[in-house]
């Protein structure tokens, strides 16, 4: 099962490959098979798995036994809501229309992209997560470096170099693991017992790996550059799926693994993250560029989701795991949608800069209608998916500190502004060119993808629960296990 | 499933029914406005039904969960629903208010193209509004209360070409969300110490809250303080006050309809029912009762100066509700929750009615809303001049009209409260009375009697809006005139809200008020010799005088008076405080921090330079990458020696 979700998106993307030279028009549609293939499938773990049994379909062989290392794969509450956001994010950017210039090739990078990306989050050994979440930055490099924008070069390189620096310290670290515990099995290193320094150093291996792809600040400057360079699918994919590995790395690893040393640093992580809401917040609101702003409003969300997490050690601990969580999901669904939005807008103009726009729902009304929803939701309106993750977490910093609630609040006056100022001047007023008089509503295609992104916006906003009680028995355990590590 | 919780749901998700067919079924116009209609009908309906059961019969509070929103050993999460007198009294307001208002669209928008849109948004601002005062925690509470918000930034941009339309909403979503900022604290509070966020659970142990204190900034804050004060922030958010208050005038860029139903009789109204709602809570805090006290005063007064300089007919009825919110928010922070309540339902009918009347103005002058164009109107709409008069006179506190019974016991209360700021509130309240004498008149002689202003080619064409339109206005003509005769010994004496508002003892107003009471006719006959009725009186007086015996006098007075003139044509400079200095200010701090330190420090500085480093240093080893065998050779025979050295 779960193998099936790493090989066959990436052996069909393979396949799509040997496609290059047929129409257009199948390629695209191979490419939503093997997306469509691809979620069916993780639907179905989804419906297998049994929230309280913990880890589950477990798939275990030797791969090189000299190391100890072995090919082990098993999903756990955390693990199962990334992967279907993964699988869901693939299926909407399948459904977008390829560029012209080399169809296959791109769905090829998403489809293996894809693989890679579940691989991330269902491997249960530390080096093939590693091979996993190094080789992601493959085909996420080819999407940005040939069919990105003017500085494409540059945003990729930086992106590259950015991930991976922070990644080197993390193989150091796991290294460092294998050497104490004699095994690369992430079980064998969370059950480790390692002294406060040991903590600490590894803490920070681990923090420079994470801090950078989720990112925090002040490791963020990669983000908006490379957002602006990537093509839509390339942006929705970044900022649905490979931003929630950080978050990720943190519940697997650095909570799990070096208990005491968070007990030690949260607050530079919980500091770190108000400097997300309220800093990025604020340098989200003088953007000119959308998916700039876009990504600015990213940094400042996921912020919570750090914040959330890392106040693992005040009362409400579970209130701001599930939290930081479920902002994860939603941010994936929300901030998917925004770039998606952006990119309706930049086929048809081929400018991000707000300026350029103006009056665009006088000729594209059933997309300012969806957009208006993303937007609402981006500020977090209840209701939303975008309002859950937020309160848990604005409610449990509370029963941290007074001044931790009042500065994550902020997100509330900020987060509209910026969004609702943009959706102001980009969609309001009398129409501002002939450009945008020219503009074409959404077809029947884009209005799909929109929709599904809407749909699950709005079932979140809805009705988390199904959601949190997926999750919940993993993250008691994992808060259980945090408490008893915390003195070290 | 019990019938009652049934009858509420489907009050409360029908609106919503019809919104999304409105919206979203692609109808055409008259199947829009029939379902909507039809399901605000129907929702109307089952709240008189549930007003009948509840305080009529004296039947027992509905109080059921629907589903669980989120749940874990750790927290629940419920959305359901509290159906008790406080709550079915403002279900039968909104859902009357907004069906009366839905009809009067059909000619209100008749040859707008948004036709659809602009139903489906009411009919979803009806569920929302719904929503908030059903709702039996604060999650619905809050869903509800940004919900409302949300649909008031969707029609105050009705009209979204108007860019003064699309700055008014925008204006309005954010300064609501500095509301809001402080509301989710205080929320967070609650949950905080009580562990629930559950009215019932909430209100049955707020007794704990005597003596809690929290710690911030080195300073003991009384938990009921904070908690109090946090809500009482997005109540003045919503309900408009002093120093929120910048976005309610703004608001009458939006279509008139919506001016009556959000912006006068309901959505503006929630933070009164909020505060109302959580008297358990309140009550424990004499700091914020004193605090919003003075705060409903100042605003009740200092807004209704502010009516008397405008020239716009909507924004003159704005300021006046500004300023009888103002009124209610006073009776609030003295404990007369139930005649704030009380004056809520009887502006939400005469307030409701002034704007609907204003709006058939408009649409007799195809849009123009200066009332310096107007005058002489009342020989060609008779009826919309009955309308507006009995509003206003209800407005004005007249002795026997609705409003008079609900303004009179505010003034009143204010005499019996013991707070320090019940002195000035009852000075600035009792003084209010005359301002609102005042402008309602003002506006009256301005656009119906007087010298005609009008153009001699649009007086040709001026007549009676259809029936959709007057008929409205005269079934809001009779609550807005005799409801308080039934309702003022009810509602503020007679036990009327039950458990849903808690008052101690040491704050119960109304009932010293009590016995001073005598009967509807006896009250009305001694108000004769108080000070408001002369109040206004005079105001009238004044608005006689000024506007129809010597329409000179104004301008006049208005030059005289220089800057105090101009201190109220720039509405004591709120606006121009947030608009220069804070809103430009945060873009100025947010453009350095994001060129200075973004930019330049983190990307040029640090990434980029360590990236530049890197660089020369990689042009050093490649210096000594040199490709010569010997080069290679002798380096290693150096590093050997030095090891060698280091073990030795």
């Amino acid at each position: 099962m779960l193998s099936g979700l790493i090989w066959l998106p990436i052996c069909w993307g393979i396949g799509l490959l040997l496609l290059e030279r047929v129409r257009p028009a199948l390629v695209a549609a191979a490419g939503v098979v093997g997306a469509l293939l691809t979620f069916a499938l993780s639907l179905l773990m989804y419906i297998g798995f049994d929230p309280a049994a913990g880890m589950q379909y477990t798939e275990q062989y030797a791969w090189i036994p000299a190391f100890a290392i072995r090919y082990h794969l098993a999903v756990d509450g955390i693990a199962v809501p990334l992967i279907l956001l993964t699988t869901f994010s693939t299926l909407l950017v399948a459904l977008l229309v390829p560029p012209t210039d080399r169809p296959a090739l791109h769905l090829a990078a998403f489809l293996v992209l894809e693989g890679l990306m579940n691989g991330v989050f269902v491997a249960r050994d530390a080096i093939l997560f590693y091979v996993c979440w190094e080789a992601m930055l493959i085909p996420m490099f080819v999407i940005i470096g040939v069919w990105g924008g003017p500085r494409r070069v540059y945003a990729a390189i930086k992106f590259f170099l950015y991930t991976f620096l922070g990644s080197v310290f993390m193989l150091i670290a796991l290294l460092y693991l294998y050497h104490r515990s004699g095994s690369f099995a992430i079980e064998a290193f969370q059950l480790q017992p390692l002294s406060l320094h040991e903590q600490t150093l590894i803490f920070i291996a681990f923090l420079l790996a994470f801090a950078v792809k989720i990112p925090m600040w002040p490791v963020h400057t990669w983000l908006p550059d490379a957002h602006v360079e990537a093509p839509t699918g390339g942006s929705v994919i970044l900022a649905a799926v490979m931003l929630k590995m950080g978050g990720y790395g943190f519940l697997r690893f650095s909570l799990p693994i070096t208990p005491a040393a968070c007990a030690l640093l949260d607050g530079l992580m919980i500091t770190l993250s108000l400097v997300a809401i309220a800093y990025i917040g604020m340098v989200a609101l003088v953007q000119q560029d959308m998916k700039k702003l876009i990504a600015y409003s990213s940094v400042a969300h996921m912020g919570f989701v750090t914040l959330g997490f890392f106040l693992c050690f005040t009362p409400a601990a579970m209130l701001g795991l599930q939290g930081g969580m479920i902002q994860m999901i939603s941010h994936g669904f929300i901030s998917g949608a925004l770039f998606l939005c952006i990119g309706v807008l930049y086929t048809r103009m081929h400018s991000r800069q707000i300026a350029d726009y103006g009056g665009v729902v006088n000729t594209m009304p059933r997309f300012a209608a969806l957009l208006m929803f993303f937007a609402m939701a981006n500020a977090g309106l209840p209701g939303t998916s975008g309002f859950v993750g937020e309160f848990l977490v604005i409610l449990a910093s509370f029963q941290a500190n007074f001044w931790i609630a009042f500065i994550a609040a902020t997100t509330l006056i900020l987060g509209a502004a910026y969004t609702l100022w943009m959706y102001k001047r980009v969609i309001f007023g009398e129409i501002a060119n002939d450009q945008v008089r020219a503009l074409q509503d959404i077809d029947s295609r884009e209005t799909l993808v929109l929709g599904l992104a809407a749909v699950a916006v709005l079932a979140l906003g809805i009705w988390p629960a199904p959601l949190v009680e997926l999750m919940d028995p993993t993250l008691e355990q994992l808060w259980a296990h945090v408490q008893a590590g915390k003195h070290g | 499933m019990n019938p009652a919780l049934m009858a509420c749901l489907a009050a409360v998700l029908l609106p919503l029914l019809g919104a999304l067919i409105a919206g979203l079924g692609g109808v055409g116009r008259s199947t829009a406005h029939r379902v909507t209609i039809a399901c605000t009908g129907i929702s109307t309906l089952l709240s008189l039904l549930l007003y009948k059961r509840i305080i009529l019969e004296q039947g027992a509070s509905l109080n059921e969960v629907a589903y669980t929103w989120l749940g874990g050993e750790w927290l629940t999460l419920e959305i359901g629903f509290l159906v008790d007198p406080l709550s079915v009294t403002m279900m039968v307001v909104v859902s009357l208010v907004s069906w009366l208002i839905h009809i009067y669209t059909i000619g209100y928008m008749r040859d707008d193209p948004g036709y659809q849109r602009f139903f489906s948004y009411i009919s979803l601002f009806t569920f929302a509004m719904l929503m908030l005062v059903t709702a039996n925690n604060f999650l619905q509470l809050f869903f509800g209360w940004e919900a409302v918000g949300l649909v008031s930034y969707l029609l105050i941009g009705f009209w979204f070409k108007r860019e003064s339309a699309i700055a008014a909403n925008l204006k309005a979503f954010l300064v609501n969300r500095v509301g809001d900022f402080g509301f989710i604290i205080g929320i967070a509070a609650v949950l905080a110490f009580f562990g629930s966020l559950d009215y019932d659970t909430v209100f049955q142990r707020s007794d704990e809250l005597r003596g809690a204190v929290l710690v911030i900034l080195g300073q003991d804050i009384s938990m009921a303080t904070l908690i109090c004060g946090c809500l009482f922030v997005g109540a003045m958010g919503k309900s408009a006050q002093v120093p929120l208050h910048v976005w309610l005038p703004d608001s009458m860029e939006g279509p008139t309809p919506i001016s009556a139903l959000i912006h006068a009789a309901t959505m503006v109204t929630a933070g009164i029912f909020m505060v109302a709602r959580m008297s358990p809570l309140y009550e424990l805090s004499e700091v914020v009762l004193n605090l919003i006290l003075i705060i409903g005063a100042v605003t009740a007064l200092s807004m209704g100066i502010l009516g008397i300089v405008q020239h716009d007919i909507k924004r003159v009825i704005a300021y006046s509700t500004l300023s009888q919110l103002g009124y209610m928010t006073a009776a609030l922070g003295a404990s007369a929750y139930a005649a704030a309540m009380f004056h809520l339902v009887t502006h939400a009918f005469f307030k409701a009615l002034l704007f609907l009347g204003a709006g058939s103005v408009i649409i007799a002058l195809h849009h123009k809303q200066d009332l310096r164009n107007m005058g002489g109107l009342y020989r060609y709409m008779p009826l919309t001049w009955i309308a507006m008069l009995a509003g206003s006179l209800s407005l004005i506190g007249f002795p026997g009209t609705a409003g008079f019974y609900s303004k009179e016991a505010i003034i009143e209360a204010m005499h019996y409260s013991r707070l320090p700021g019940a002195g000035f509130a009852a000075f600035a309240l009792t003084l209010g009375v005359f301002f609102t004498g005042l402008y309602t008149f003002r506006l009256l002689f301005l656009a119906f009697h007087g010298r005609e202003r009008t153009r001699v080619d649009e007086r040709e064409q001026l007549r009676e809006s259809p029936r959709v339109v007057t008929i409205p206005l005269l079934v809001l003509m009779v609550p807005s005139l005799v409801i308080g005769l039934p309702l003022v010994e009810l509602m503020l004496y007679g036990g009327y809200f039950r458990e849903s508002i808690t008052v101690l003892p040491q704050h119960a107003v109304l009932a010293t008020m009590r016995a001073d009471f005598h009967g509807v006719w006896s009250y009305a006959a001694h108000a004769l010799l108080t000070w408001p009725f002369w109040l206004a009186m005079a105001g009238v007086a004044v608005a006689a005088y000024c506007y129809l015996l010597r329409p000179q006098l104004p301008g006049r007075i208005a030059t005289a008076a220089g800057p105090w003139y101009r201190l109220l044509l720039c509405k004591y400079g709120f606006d121009a405080f947030y608009l220069g200095p804070l809103a430009g200010g945060v873009r100025r701090v947010a453009h350095r921090l994001w060129q200075d330190v973004d930019s330049t420090l983190i990307d040029r500085w640090m990434v980029n330079g360590t990236a530049h480093s890197m660089y020369l240093l990689s042009a050093v080893v490649r210096r000594l990458q040199t490709g010569r065998l010997y080069h290679y050779a002798f380096m290693m025979i150096l590093g050997l020696l030095l090891l060698g050295l280091l073990q030795g």
